[in-house]
């Protein structure tokens, strides 16, 4: 029998899993490792806007020609992870007419259709932009969520029988006699069928050819080879809103600047970035003045911001690439393009390739260019069909039919659980009966917890992203120990009580950024939820402390002389009480929403 | 014409009750301003006085550990005496619809968490549960409830120690229901037995129950045992059952926190405290140090309330009796200046259940509760404050909110209403 050649990617992002996905539909043995879970890195941590290319078609035209092409191919194979909401770029009185025009040009040179609106017409499309703006450009920009797009790459990728590892990082590449020939993993906690390790364990895994598709992280898998990745990493806020104070991606309409964008981004908005680089791309200062810069300068677009509640920042690292010797100064100036490194033709060091640069909405183009050159490589005479075969969850998105009778669901919940699930609805919701709602927030369902439970093991964290559960205005207060609790009974208590406190500091981490106003006041009652009412900081079990219990009150001479038994203001027999009307109004988070 | 009172609470949670019948103790016209529904909706229904003071704990004796409290703790303001006079007018508030009054001591109560809890008075329909009484016992969670997973929580007691042999179970609600029913109709449908294949809600689910238990001496539910009729609910199950039925209180919206606030608004019917509700209020109109009028908004138009005396009840950060921006964190009705660090940052711990700065915000009292401005001056001759709005307590991790409700509440509607009525 003949073996097919096996190749090593290593990255569990949009482009590893990408990668994997293309390489395994080309017959090839493909294994991906990835050092967190799926979307630990870059693709995990940013704004969801599928470009249309407008953004890059005066600075940067050969990136704005490719993502027009991958937004339409994405629309195509990945529906269910995408919202074609539109994009505008909005000009303000101080904004140049010069910019204005070139942008205009510039799209229809690069492809991307674009239609000038009046002030009045932007604001019929958007009410709350500021009063005083003076004309848009509108172009096909969307909404796409990584998550969701990284999990169907794997998912398609197992389905062509790769593996998939994740939670495996590569302490090693191994070289030998002046090849890579593979390299050597050291696997984590965690668990969950895509986590087959022992924690601690080191495992050596050859190959015929590796890919190192870490993004920022290329510099540092690139010197385990003894290679030099000049990547730059370069880091970026985004801030999320609770509601979505747009339906449209909103671009300002000037050259390079921060807090430019934001993007309608499922139940929430999400404001965009600052551009700055960074030494390590994971340890940089996430600091206050980022968020209030988001919220000071995108309120010149959209006023309402500025009083607008926010629910939680983040901060996601670039892994912007320029070839030696380019030598600019300014990161937002470094090109979005990606680039291919042959590390045999580039340092001599054949049987690995990095590829670095680029951007989520290229990113099954990237894909597919290292998929061709590594089977050029490998001699291997195979076409790509990624552009063409949809991902799972997208092959049948055709009509959203009434869920709320096929599944006992609520109307907005049907609604939003069969978006979530694409095509795999009938076979997700119908796994579970009773089906209850476990996140009340972002309505989502026992069955998919329970299917995500699947991919992600004991990693909440992994479940969250996949089902955006514990993603909304009570940022998991109502719902984390709910998540937890669907652990069982396959895991033990102990094993549930650890991944609830991984999830909750998760939440915890990026709420801090939003802490004041309604979110302040959603927080305190997360804290006393978990804190007071469940009493999770003084928790014997956790505490190492041995609790004297038979110094406290074991209720015996209840009763008879509690200080009002004499008093009849007692209402155990009922009678009308004031919340008669008040019995379907509560859940949200806060008890209004 | 304004409406007149001698003494005017705004509030409507705890703190506020407790002011309002304390006020109308001394024989004062006490009025309540509530806005909308309190946070009692949120919490558990258990009255907690003190169980853990920094890293030490939980405490048997509340009282026995008030002299180690950090000096601006509220508790010192009030005194032993402050929070006994809280307990009492609770006690003669909810009758023997609540337990934990025979005793200082604290009892330890099993939340739906799965650890335990010390709390100074908790619902009858918790009393035969307490982790801190003996009694083999078992968790009955249900199917299509995600808030409370008993074999989840019955290991997790056993991995705190309890003195007793624990087991949980899931079994399926006689009735089935939405999936996004809400537990109120759980409890309706055993409020009012309704007919279910095989019988009727109750007596299905003693049937299932019964077939799941191994010589346990009682067994907990999660607190939805009925609404109106709660206790023949609880009285049937234990016949049906051979042993006592215990409820295991629960997160939002929590009944047992909804039937606490109904009991509370019915004694302050029985006390003659008017209540005028469903409206906020916003604003004042002060002479001489004295707040004379309390406006508020009602559809935008504001109407004045007239009194002798206020009492500032509206509560903490969760009932937005304090509000913030990017800035800074205000009390919003009368401006009373409320400490907090300059940067943002620092109002919250980097770790979760750390030492946070938010849990303590709140007004500065003086000796008789009034909020102090920087200065250390009341704002205001005539304003107290009490419950949330009051500073200096981290009553989350002290397992405190309702004692310092209750003693607040208690002092600071005394000293008013003697003030109105000298």
């Amino acid at each position: 029998m003949n073996k097919s050649p096996s190749v090593l990617v290593i990255g569990g992002g949009s482009t590893g899993t990408g990668i994997a996905r293309d390489l395994a539909m080309r017959g090839l043995d493909v294994t991906l490792v990835e050092k967190g879970n799926l979307t630990h890195g870059t693709t995990g941590r940013m704004h969801g806007l599928l470009h249309s290319g407008g953004r890059y078609a005066v600075s940067d035209q050969p990136s704005a020609r490719e993502c027009i092409v991958e937004n339409r191919v994405l629309r195509r194979i990945a529906g269910h992870c995408v919202e074609m909401t539109g994009g505008l770029f909005v000009q303000r009185p101080e904004d140049s007419d010069e910019y204005f025009e070139k942008k205009l040009e510039g799209c229809r040179e690069c492809g991307i259709p674009a239609e000038v609106l009046s002030a009045e017409e932007a604001r019929e499309v958007e009410p709350y932009l500021a009063k005083d703006i003076k004309r848009a450009i509108k172009v096909p920009d969307g909404a796409i969520d990584p998550f969701r797009l990284c999990v169907a790459n794997a998912a398609s990728a197992v389905e062509h029988g790769a593996r998939i590892e994740t939670h495996s990082e590569v302490t090693d590449v191994l070289v030998e006699d002046g090849e890579v020939v593979g390299v050597e993993v050291t696997h984590q906690t965690g668990s969950g069928p895509y986590v087959h390790g022992e924690p601690g364990t080191v495992e050596e895994i050859y190959a015929d050819y590796v890919v190192n598709a870490t993004g920022a992280w290329a510099g540092q898998v690139g010197d385990l080879a003894g290679v030099d990745v000049e990547v730059r990493p370069s880091k970026g806020v985004m801030t999320i809103m609770n509601t979505r104070q747009v339906d449209t991606v909103v671009n300002r309409c000037r050259p390079k600047g921060d807090a430019d964008i934001i993007v309608p981004h499922e139940t929430t908005c999400i404001l965009g970035t600052t551009d700055e680089e960074v030494e390590d791309p994971e340890d940089y200062p996430e600091e206050g003045w980022e968020v209030d810069l988001m919220i000071d300068t995108l309120s010149e677009l959209v006023p309402m911001l500025k009083e607008a509640r926010t629910i939680r920042s983040f901060w996601g690292v670039r892994p912007l690439y320029e070839p030696p010797g380019t030598g600019t100064e300014d990161p937002t100036d470094i090109t979005r393009e990606f680039f291919l490194l042959d590390h045999e033709s580039r340092d001599d060091l054949p049987g690995m390739t990095s590829i670095v640069g680029g951007k989520l909405t290229t990113y099954r183009m990237m894909a597919e260019k290292i998929s061709d050159h590594v089977c050029e490589k490998l001699g291997v005479d195979s076409e790509c069909r990624t552009a063409d075969v949809p991902l799972p969850g997208s092959e049948d998105f055709s009509v959203l039919r009434d869920y709320m009778d096929d599944f006992n669901l609520r109307s907005p919940i049907g609604r939003r659980s069969v978006q979530r699930l694409g095509s795999r609805a009938d076979e997700v919701l119908t796994s579970v009966d009773p089906n209850p709602v476990v996140c009340e927030c972002e309505a989502v369902t026992r069955a998919e917890i329970r299917d995500s439970l699947e991919t992600a093991g004991t990693d909440l964290n992994s479940v969250r992203i996949q089902t955006r559960a514990s993603m909304g205005n009570c940022q998991g207060a109502i719902c984390c120990h709910r998540m937890a609790n669907e652990l069982a009974p396959e895991y033990d208590e102990e094993t549930v009580r650890a991944s609830l406190d991984d999830l909750y500091q998760e939440r915890w981490k990026g709420e801090r950024h939003a802490m004041w106003g309604e979110q302040l006041s959603q927080t305190a009652l997360k804290h006393m939820l978990h804190v007071t009412t469940m009493n999770r900081d003084g928790d014997p079990a956790t505490v190492d402390k041995d609790i004297d219990f038979a110094a406290f009150d074991d209720g015996s001479s209840e009763g008879g002389d509690a200080a009002g038994a004499s008093s009849d203001s007692a209402v155990a027999d009922g009678g009308q009480k004031r919340r008669a009307a008040d019995d379907e109004h509560e859940g949200g988070a806060d008890g209004d929403n | 014409m304004a409406i007149t009172d001698d003494v005017l609470v705004v509030g409507g949670g705890i703190a506020a009750c407790t002011a309002a019948l304390s006020a109308a103790e001394t024989g004062a016209r006490v009025r309540l301003l509530a806005h909308k529904k309190s946070t009692l909706r949120q919490a558990s229904g258990l009255v907690d006085v003190l169980g853990y003071i920094g890293d030490g704990g939980p405490s048997a004796d509340p009282f026995d550990a008030l002299d180690s409290l950090p000096a601006d703790h509220p508790y010192h303001v009030v005194g032993e005496d402050g929070i006994r006079d809280g307990l009492r007018i609770f006690d003669e508030a909810v009758g023997d619809t609540y337990r934990g009054g025979h005793t200082d001591t604290n009892a330890l109560v099993v939340t739906y968490g799965g650890t335990v809890k010390p709390t100074a008075r908790y619902p009858a329909s918790v009393a035969t549960g307490l982790a801190s009484s003996t009694g083999d016992m078992l968790l009955v969670g249900f199917e299509g409830l995600t808030d409370f997973d008993a074999p989840v929580a019955a290991d997790h007691l056993t991995a705190s120690g309890v003195p007793f042999d624990v087991r949980g179970v899931t079994v399926r609600y006689p009735k089935s229901f939405r999936s996004d029913a809400k537990v109120t109709r759980f409890a309706k449908a055993l409020d009012r037995d309704e007919s279910v294949s095989g019988g009727t809600v109750r007596s299905v689910l003693a049937d299932t129950v019964a077939a799941e238990m191994d010589g346990q001496t009682r067994v907990g539910f999660p607190a939805i045992l009925g609404d109106d009729h709660d206790e023949e609910v609880r009285d049937e199950l234990a016949d049906r059952l051979g042993v006592p039925v215990f409820e295991v209180p629960t997160g939002p919206p929590s009944l047992l926190g909804l039937k606490l606030e109904d009991m509370l608004f019915d004694a302050l019917d029985d006390a003659g405290v008017r209540i005028s509700s469903g409206n906020p209020a916003v604003d004042f109109e002060a002479n001489d140090g004295r707040i004379d009028t309390v406006l508020v908004d009602q559809k935008s138009r504001l109407t004045p309330y007239e009194a002798d005396q206020i009492v500032l009840a509206t509560g903490g950060l969760v009932g937005k009796g304090l509000d913030s921006d990017r800035e800074q964190v205000t009390e919003p009705v009368f401006g009373c200046h409320v400490p907090h660090p300059e940067d943002r940052y620092e109002w919250s711990d980097p770790e979760a259940f750390g030492d946070h700065a938010f849990a303590r915000f709140g007004v500065v009292p003086d000796d008789e509760l009034r909020p102090t401005g920087e200065d250390g001056e009341p704002h205001f001759e005539n304003l107290r404050a009490a419950g949330g709005v009051v500073g200096g307590a981290d009553v989350a991790r002290e397992k405190s909110a309702s004692g310092v409700s209750l003693a607040t509440g208690a002092v600071a509607g005394r000293l008013a209403g003697e003030e109105a009525t000298q």
